[in-house]
Formats: structure tokens, sequence, C-alpha cells
């Protein structure tokens, strides 16, 4: 008895109950589905996340402010921003001037921002909306910063706290001129506290939306109104904000080659030499590496948990294969009954029945796997990420099918090969 | 080597051994059977015929006595020895045809084939040589549920030659059939005995139908009460 028999023959009876088959699929559908669209969705975000990392650069380390566990902070775990940093407490430039000149060969730079919020530039009629940062010259280095035309702010602009400006080239189409004719321009902007400033234009640099501006649903209606980010001297920014000299966050650029994750440590331990005597903070260092890993670890721990429940319901359907693979066989006891007569061996009987019981579940898996990549595709768009089905997953999926007919078909296969012949024949 | 195709020897058939309602249904039958002969067991039911023919058709084994099928041990053999031996040696026709649902008549008479590993292209032509035979050649693509009661025991009988077997076993093939179609097959088992000389065993009931064959085994209460060899049958 050929496996391409024992195929026909399982489609020829299931298309026979095509209702009663396809309810019994259902099971095995539900379960291969959720799984598929479940890991599209994950793996989406996951690339959606590793995306945005990559974008914000991976081998950056965050250095961050972080209150210093006291007797408060055990009693309410919240350890974050408990108190407001004065500005003994802050980051300061020679901090950081000092990490970078001890550590020059694994570091390349670090970066420090102050928001200033947003502004508009006026010419004339046109306008433009901005996102003003102050920030250093490391900050080229910490976002893989490119220029069009032009230069970024510099050591000189910083000391001298000029009026200087970067934009995109938005800015320059917004004004009906090229990222060219803007450079040496003056820029008048209105401030979100209502103060005006000019600023002269140094560099343009070309405007698109991230994944990150897309996720935090930056993305205005018109070209006109949207927002882009300008970046002005930190200094200039402080004067402007009023803001203490130092900073709760820096974003320390590492060399190629060099282990961030280990680098974070070095890091650590040297900027909380400053902090030794201070009762309050202390420095706390991520690395972009391990935030990477760790959203992998996480993801890893939700698969798991849809796997475990997945294989729950796999195991229903499997059991309600199991069931119909029952009633089909006592159905069919005098065609069973028959093949005996007719000098099948029992292990010809027990193939068909579990081959029978596979399509059920592979043709269910299929279906299964329709629906969660369907289920996937939505799910990621309705988040705004792009969609990503896992071959892996389909192939497993596929495979478990074929393992959970094979286990549960097994069962009454078995107990149809050992039916009595003269039994059979006669049952009516 | 038995110069019988059926040789059995002082059969006894019990049920529920070593119970309080043990049952001896076959007290002792010895039955010889030679090539080409066509046999009627008639008997009322109750008698053991049933019990007789599952024995004869290697569907079950005898408590004791021996049995030798075409020069193969029928008491002695094992399950899976038996699947074979009814494989090859033995053509069923059934009172309610037994064809496989949902399986064209075509598929229906290669299926013995298929058991026996023959190659899908031997397979196939051998089906549609039978299907000719019986007459049926022009339904070899219908459903058993597209075909009347005599084309279906005609595509049941054709399914029983496809081994080419020792002995046919026919089981009251008539008894579903109007009397009709019920001569059509009778007349298509005679023509298989004196065309192409099969050892044919029809169990019956009717004593109409088996005064027709060569020889009438008469069984009553699990034994044999009359066993008449007719002069010139054919």
């Amino acid at each position: 008895m050929n496996l391409r028999e024992n195929i026909r023959l399982a489609l020829s009876s299931l298309l026979a109950n095509k209702m009663r088959a396809l309810l019994t699929m259902l099971g095995i559908i539900i379960g291969i589905g959720a799984v598929i669209g479940i890991v599209t969705v994950g793996d989406s975000l996951t690339y959606a996340f590793t995306s945005t990392m990559a974008d914000m650069g991976v081998g950056n380390i965050i250095v961050g402010l972080q209150q210093k566990e006291n007797e408060l902070t055990q009693i309410t775990p919240v350890t974050y921003s408990m108190a407001t940093p004065t500005a003994d407490d802050l980051m300061t430039t020679e901090m950081l001037d000092q990490l970078q000149e001890t550590y020059p060969e694994q570091m390349l730079a670090y970066s420090v921002t102050e928001a200033v919020g947003s502004g508009q530039a006026r010419d004339g009629r046109q306008y433009a909306n901005l996102s003003i940062s102050g920030v250093n010259p490391g900050y080229v280095d910490a976002n893989d910063f490119e220029l069009l035309t032009g230069r970024f702010i510099n050591e000189s602009d910083l000391e001298r706290g000029r009026n200087v400006i970067v934009v995109t080239d938005r800015v320059a189409e917004n004004c009906n001129t090229t990222p060219d004719e803007l450079l040496g321009k003056q820029l008048r902007v209105t401030l979100q506290d209502g103060n005006v400033q000019n600023f002269t234009v140094i560099g343009v640099y070309e405007y698109e939306a991230s994944t990150m501006t897309a996720m935090m649903g930056g993305v205005s209606a018109s070209d006109q109104d949207t927002t882009t980010g300008a970046y002005i001297p930190v200094t200039t920014a402080k004067k402007l904000t009023g803001g203490e000299d130092g900073f709760e966050m820096a974003t320390v650029v590492v060399r190629e080659g060099v282990d961030s994750a280990i680098f974070a440590s070095t890091v650590h331990t040297f900027l909380n030499v400053f902090y030794q005597n201070n009762p309050d903070f202390q420095c706390m260092v991520i690395s972009m590496d391990s935030m990477i890993s760790l959203m992998g670890d996480m993801m890893g721990t939700i698969s798991l948990a849809v796997a475990v429940v997945a294989g729950i319901s796999l195991i229903v359907g499997g059991i309600g294969v199991m069931n119909i693979m029952l009633v089909s066989i006592t159905e069919r006891t005098r065609e069973i009954g028959t093949r005996k007569a007719l000098g099948a061996p029992n292990s010809a009987i027990r193939i068909q029945f579990i081959v029978e019981a596979v399509i059920i579940c592979i043709i269910g898996g299929i279906l299964g796997i329709v629906t969660g990549v369907v289920m996937g595709a939505v799910g990621a768009s309705l988040l705004g990420y792009p969609a990503v089905p896992s071959v892996t997953a389909i192939i497993l999926a596929v495979t478990f099918s074929a393992i959970i007919g094979i286990f549960f078909g097994y069962y009454p296969a078995n107990k149809a090969a050992k039916l009595d012949p003269i039994e059979a024949l006669r049952y009516e | 080597m038995s110069e019988y195709i059926i040789d059995m020897q002082d059969i006894v058939k019990k049920f529920f051994i070593g119970e309080p309602n043990e049952l001896t249904v076959l007290k002792g039958l010895t039955i010889q059977v030679p090539e080409h002969q066509f046999v009627a067991v008639v008997g009322e039911s109750g008698s053991g015929k049933s019990t007789l023919m599952n024995i004869i058709g290697a569907l079950d084994r005898p408590t004791s006595g021996s049995y030798t099928l075409d020069g193969v041990d029928i008491a002695r053999a094992s399950d899976s020895e038996l699947s074979h031996i009814r494989n090859q040696k033995v053509g069923f026709v059934f009172q309610n045809f037994n064809l496989i649902p949902r399986t064209s008549a075509l598929k229906n008479v290669e299926l013995p084939m298929l058991y026996a590993g023959v190659s899908p292209r031997r397979r196939t032509e051998r089906a549609k040589a039978l299907l000719e035979m019986v007459g049926m050649g022009e339904r070899m693509k219908h459903m058993p549920n597209e075909l009347s009661g005599g084309q279906k025991q005609r595509v049941a009988i054709a399914r029983a030659l496809a081994n080419d077997p020792a002995i046919l076993l026919a089981d009251e093939p008539t008894g579903a059939l109007d009397s009709e179609t019920g001569r059509l097959v009778m007349d298509l088992f005679h023509r298989l005995h004196d065309e192409q000389g099969k050892t044919i065993v029809l169990i019956t009931h009717n004593d109409q139908l088996a005064e027709e064959t060569e020889r009438l085994i008469r069984i009553s209460d699990g034994a044999i009460v009359d066993d008449v060899m007719k002069v010139a049958a054919s």
C-alpha cells in the first residue's frame, strides 16, 4: 500500500465530510494561527526596536544620573527621579572631558544635549516648525549624522555660545531656497516661550522620517507643518533655557571594535568616583548592546509563553483529531473488515488511518499558517511596523502538526488495525 | 502436498473456551475439495455455516483439526500470515458486495493487488481486463453508489479474481439481488468454473442454487449431514 494511494484515500474521505473535517481542524488552525500571528508581530516589534537602536548607534553607552539607594527608596522602590538633581549633582563637561582624555583608545566622543523645545523660523510669510536641541560636536558621532552642506557645531561655537543653527533641507524648501543658498542666512526663530532669536545657518542636513518619529506618530498632516530637528550649540541652549550648567544624561560614543558592554563598566567606575561623596546621586550606565540583548531576552520569554499556550491548544486540537478518527473508524468498520478480508495486513490499515490523521493536521496547519500570516500582517500594520513572517515558525508549525497527527492518529489507527475481520465484516 | 485445494481434517471450532457458556460450533468436519470443483455448502442459519466459511476463507483458525489451503497450513498460521493467505489464495464475494465507498470500480478491483504489492501499471491493466470480463468495462470509473446491485456484485467478483486466487469463496452472492440479476451472477460463476476452471465454494441456504453445483455439502448443527456428488453437472 503506497503513500500516494493513502493520501488519495484520506483526501477523498475528508472531502466526503467537509464540514466535519473543517471543524476538526479548527483546533489546529487556531493553535498554529495564533503562534504564527504572535510570532510575526513579535518579530516585527523586535525588528523595529533593533533598527531604531541601530539608528541611535549600537555602540553607544548612555550615562545618566540615578538616585542612590537609601532608607527612603527602599521603602518605596521607585528609584528614578525621586529627587531633582541640583547643579552640584549634575555631570559636568569637565567630568566627560576627563573621561575622554583617560580613555582615548576606547572612546570616540561624547554627546550631550539640552532640549530647547519647539520653535518657528519665519521668513516673511514662509515658516518652518523646528524642534530645537542644544548639542555638542559629539552628537555627530553618536547619531551617524551627515550634512548635505556646511558644517556642524564645533568646539569654538560651544566656547563662545554663538547663535548658530543646523537645520534640515525642509526648512530651505519651506523658504523657497536651496540648502546652499540657506547657508550663512540669518534665521529669525520664535521660541516657545515667545523669545525671538536670530541664528546664522551653518549647516543643512537631509530630513528623513525616522522609525522613531513614525513610532511616535510625529508625522504631521502637511509637509509645511512637519516639525524637523534643528541643532544649536549646547552652551547657547543653556543660556536660552536658563538651565544649570551640567547634564543629567550623556551619550558616550565607543570606538569601533571596542566591546561596549565591557567599556560600559569602566565608564561606570570612572564616573562614580565623582559621586563617591554625593549623598543622593550616582551614575548609571546602559549600553545599547545590553539593551538589545535585554530586548532579545524579553522576546524570548514571550515566545516561550506563546509556545506553551500554542502547545496546549495544539494538544486540544490533537485530541479533537483523535476523537474524529475514532468516529470515522467506527463508521468504517465494515470497510476495514473488507480490506482485511482482501488481505490488507494490520500495518496497511494502521498506516492508512495515520496518514488520514496527519493529512487533517497538515491541512489544518497550512490553514493555520495562512490565518497566522494574515493576522500577523494586520497586527503589524496596525502597530505601524513592517510584517516579518517567520519562516522558522512556519516550518516548525507544519512539522509540529504532522507530529500531532502521528501522535494522536496512532491510537485510533492501531485500534482499527487490530479489529477482528469477522466482527468487522458483520458490523452493521 | 495434498492433492486437494481444500483439505480439512476433523475441524473443531469452539467459542468461549473455558467459560461456562462454552460453545462447540463445528464438531469435527472433514471436507476435501479437489481443484476445479464447484461446491455448495448449505445449511440453516445457526448450523455453523458461517463459522465454516470463516475458516475456509482463512479469516479464522480452527480450535483443533488440520486445514491446508492450496498446500498452506492454515491452522498454525499467524495473523499476518493469514492476511497474506487471504490476499493470495482466497477471493471473497460477499452477500452485500462490500465495495469500498467513494472508490471507483477500477480502484476497488485494484485493491487486492495493491496489498500484494503489484506495480500500479500492471494493477490497472489487470483490473481493466477483469472488469471487461465481467461486463463492467463501461463503468470502470463509476463509484459504488452509482452502480446497481448486480453491477456491484460483478465488480466484487472481478475484485475477488484480482490475485488469481486458489478458491472463490462466495457467501450468499445472490442474497441481496432480485432473481433476475441473481441469475446473471450465478451464470457468471458457472462461466468462471466452466471456462477458467475456477474452484468455487458457494455458501447458501438456497437449495435451488445449490442444486446447480457439482457437489452439495449440507451442514446441520455443526456436522455434515449430507455430501452428494452430482454426476455430469456441467
